[in-house]
C-alpha cells in the first residue's frame, strides 16, 4: 500500500511566486547574520554610539550657535529638537545602506556566499529578504538607542513620538532594499566611492541640518525629490506632532522605494547567479 | 671584479622611487579619488558653511565672523586628517598583507624605512593636492578673508602627516584587522571631527571633558589654521600647536619604522 503524504501547506507568497524565487527560508539568513555578528559585537554595539556623538555635539556645540529654527508648520523650535529627528532618519539610512552595500558586496563577489546558498533550497528572494531584514533589525536597534537618548534629553514632546521607531524601520527597509539592489551592480571596491557620492550629499543637503527654506526655489524642488528628505519630514512631523496630508506622500514614497528595491535585489541575484 | 646585480640607493632616492610607484598607480585610478579629493570637502563647505551657517548669528562664539569664514579653514584641516588617516590604514595593511607590494619593494635595495618614508611623502603630496583644490573652491565661495589661506594648506598637510605617522604604526602592527580600524574610526577619528573645535569652539565643552580636545591633533591644527587665516595667531601658542604636531609625527614615525622593520626584515 502506498502511503501518500499530504503536501506541506504553503502560504500565499509561496503559491503566487515561481518556486525557484522564494522558498520561505529567509529567517535562516537572519540567524546566520546574528551568528556572524556575535563575533564582532563590539563594532556592532558601538554603532549605536555614533548618532549619540552627533546628538551630543549638537546639544553642547551647534545648538549654542543657533537660536531657534522654523520647524514643521512654521513653528519655532530649539535647534537640537529640529535636528534630532533628521539625524534619526539619517542614521537609519546610513546604517541600512552600509549593511546592504559593503557587506553584501563582499559576500556576493568575494566570499561567494550567495552562490553557496543558492545551491541549497533557498531562492534569491529569500536572500534579499534575509539580508535586508538583518539590516533593518540592526537599524531598529540603533534607532531604539537614539530615540531613548532623545527622550532623556527631553526632545520627545508629542505622543506621536511612539511612531518614530516604526518610521525608522521603514526608512531602514527602503534604503537597505535599494542599497542591496544597487550593490549587485558594483564590480570593484574602487566603486564604493559612488555610494559615498550619493549618500554624503543626501545626508548633508536633505534638510538634516537646516530648513528647506534656506535653498533657492529651484533647489528646493530638487531636494524634495530626495528619498532621505521624505524620511526626515516624516520623523520631524512625528517628533513635533504637526501633521498634514503630505505625510501620506512621504509614507507612500518610502513604501514604493522598499518594494522596488526588494524586487530589484531579488531579480538581480536571480539573473546573475541562476540564469 | 665583482659583479653585483643590486645597487645601493640613497635614503631619499629610495623613498622617491616609492613615491614614483604610488604615482604610477594614482595616474591610473585618479578618477575614483575625485570624490574624496575634490567633491567631499566642497559638499561639506556648502552644507555647513553656507546652509547651516545661514542659521548662525555671528557672535562671540565665531569671533564676530560669519560662520562661513569661521568654519572654512577648520574644514580643510579636518578633511586633510580624514584623507591622511584613510590612506594610512587599509592601504598600508594591504601593502603588507593583501597586495604585498611592501614585500616586493623590500626585496629590492629599498629598505623598510624608505617604504615608510615613501608612503608618508606620497600622503603629503596627496594632501597638498587636496588642500589646493579645496582652497580654490573655497575661494570661489568667498570663504577666505585674506591670503593666509595658502598657509592653511600647509597646516592641513602638517596635521594630516602628524596623524598619518602614528596610524601607519598602528596599521603596521595589525595582522588580523578584525575590528581595529573600525574602532579607530568610530572612537578616535569621528569624535575628534565633531568635538575638536572644527564646528564650534571647544569652550562650549564642559571643562571635565575639554582635555580630550586638547590632546587631539585636530584641535591644534584647527587653532593654527584659524590663526593664520584670521590673523589672530600669537607666537607662543602658535609654536606650542606646531610643536605638538611635530612631536606626534616624530613619535609616530619612530614607532612605525620599528614595526615596518619588524615585519619586513626576516
Amino acid at each position: 500500500m502506498v502511503v501518500r503524504e499530504a503536501p506541506p501547506s504553503r502560504g500565499l507568497l509561496l503559491r503566487v511566486l515561481p518556486s525557484s524565487l522564494y522558498a520561505g527560508r529567509a529567517r535562516f539568513l537572519l540567524e546566520r547574520s546574528a551568528l556572524v555578528y556575535s563575533r564582532y559585537w563590539v563594532v556592532f554595539a558601538s554603532g549605536a554610539l555614533e548618532p549619540l556623538f552627533y546628538l551630543l555635539a549638537f546639544q553642547v556645540g551647534f545648538g549654542k550657535l543657533v537660536g531657534e529654527v522654523a520647524g514643521p508648520g512654521g513653528q519655532l523650535m530649539s535647534y537640537v529638537a529640529f535636528v534630532a529627528p533628521g539625524l534619526l532618519a539619517a542614521s537609519a539610512m546610513n546604517g541600512a545602506v552600509f549593511d546592504s552595500t559593503y557587506n553584501v558586496f563582499f559576500r556576493f563577489r568575494y566570499a561567494k556566499l550567495y552562490d553557496a546558498m543558492l545551491a541549497t533550497p533557498i531562492g534569491p528572494l529569500d536572500i534579499a529578504l534575509g539580508e535586508i531584514g538583518f539590516a533593518v533589525v540592526r537599524g531598529a536597534l540603533y534607532s531604539t538607542a537614539f530615540v531613548a537618548v532623545m527622550g532623556a534629553m527631553g526632545l520627545l514632546t508629542s505622543p506621536w513620538a511612539v511612531l518614530l521607531l516604526p518610521a525608522a524601520v521603514l526608512v531602514s527597509f527602503a534604503f537597505a532594499a535599494v542599497g542591496m539592489g544597487c550593490a549587485t551592480f558594483l564590480r570593484s571596491t574602487s566603486q564604493f566611492d559612488y555610494i559615498q557620492l550619493v549618500l554624503m550629499p543626501m545626508f548633508l543637503f536633505s534638510t538634516t541640518f537646516y530648513p528647506l527654506g534656506v535653498y533657492p526655489e529651484a533647489l528646493q524642488w530638487v531636494v524634495s525629490c530626495l528619498p532621505l528628505y521624505h524620511g526626515i519630514e516624516l520623523m520631524r512631523s512625528l517628533a513635533t506632532g504637526f501633521f498634514d496630508w503630505s505625510i501620506l506622500g512621504h509614507l507612500a514614497y518610502l513604501l514604493v522605494m522598499a518594494a522596488v528595491g526588494l524586487v530589484l535585489a531579488a531579480r538581480r541575484l536571480h539573473k546573475l547567479l541562476l540564469s | 671584479m665583482t659583479v653585483s646585480t643590486g645597487r645601493v640607493v640613497g635614503a631619499w632616492r629610495g623613498a622617491a622611487l616609492r613615491v614614483e610607484g604610488h604615482w604610477m598607480w594614482y595616474r591610473r585610478y585618479w578618477r575614483s579619488n575625485l570624490y574624496s579629493t575634490g567633491l567631499q570637502p566642497l559638499f561639506f563647505l556648502a552644507a555647513m558653511g553656507l546652509g547651516f551657517g545661514s542659521q548662525v548669528q555671528p557672535g562671540e562664539a565665531t569671533g564676530g565672523l560669519s560662520y562661513l569664514h569661521y568654519v572654512a579653514p577648520a574644514l580643510l584641516v579636518s578633511a586633510s586628517l580624514m584623507l591622511a588617516v584613510g590612506e594610512s590604514t587599509y592601504p598600508v595593511l594591504s601593502g603588507f598583507k593583501w597586495q604585498k607590494d611592501y614585500l616586493a619593494a623590500t626585496a629590492t635595495p629599498i629598505s623598510p624605512g624608505q617604504v615608510l618614508g615613501g608612503h608618508l611623502l606620497w600622503v603629503a603630496l596627496r594632501l597638498t593636492l587636496a588642500g589646493a583644490v579645496y582652497a580654490v573652491m573655497a575661494l570661489l565661495l568667498g570663504a577666505w578673508l585674506n591670503a593666509g589661506a595658502v598657509l592653511v594648506v600647509v597646516v592641513g598637510v602638517a596635521t594630516g602627516l602628524a596623524c598619518a605617522a602614528p596610524v601607519c604604526a598602528f596599521a603596521a602592527s595589525t595582522y588580523d584587522e578584525g575590528t581595529r580600524f573600525a574602532t579607530l574610526f568610530r572612537f578616535v577619528v569621528m569624535p575628534m571631527t565633531l568635538f575638536a573645535g572644527t564646528f564650534f569652539p571647544i569652550e562650549q565643552i564642559p571643562m571635565a571633558l575639554r582635555w580630550l580636545a586638547w590632546i587631539s591633533p585636530l584641535w591644534h591644527g584647527t587653532e593654527l589654521s584659524r590663526g593664520v587665516t584670521l590673523g589672530t595667531l600669537d607666537l607662543l601658542p602658535g609654536l606650542g600647536h606646531a610643536a605638538f604636531l611635530v612631536v606626534l609625527f616624530g613619535a609616530g614615525f619612530v614607532f612605525a619604522r620599528h614595526y615596518f622593520y619588524k615585519r619586513l626584515v626576516v
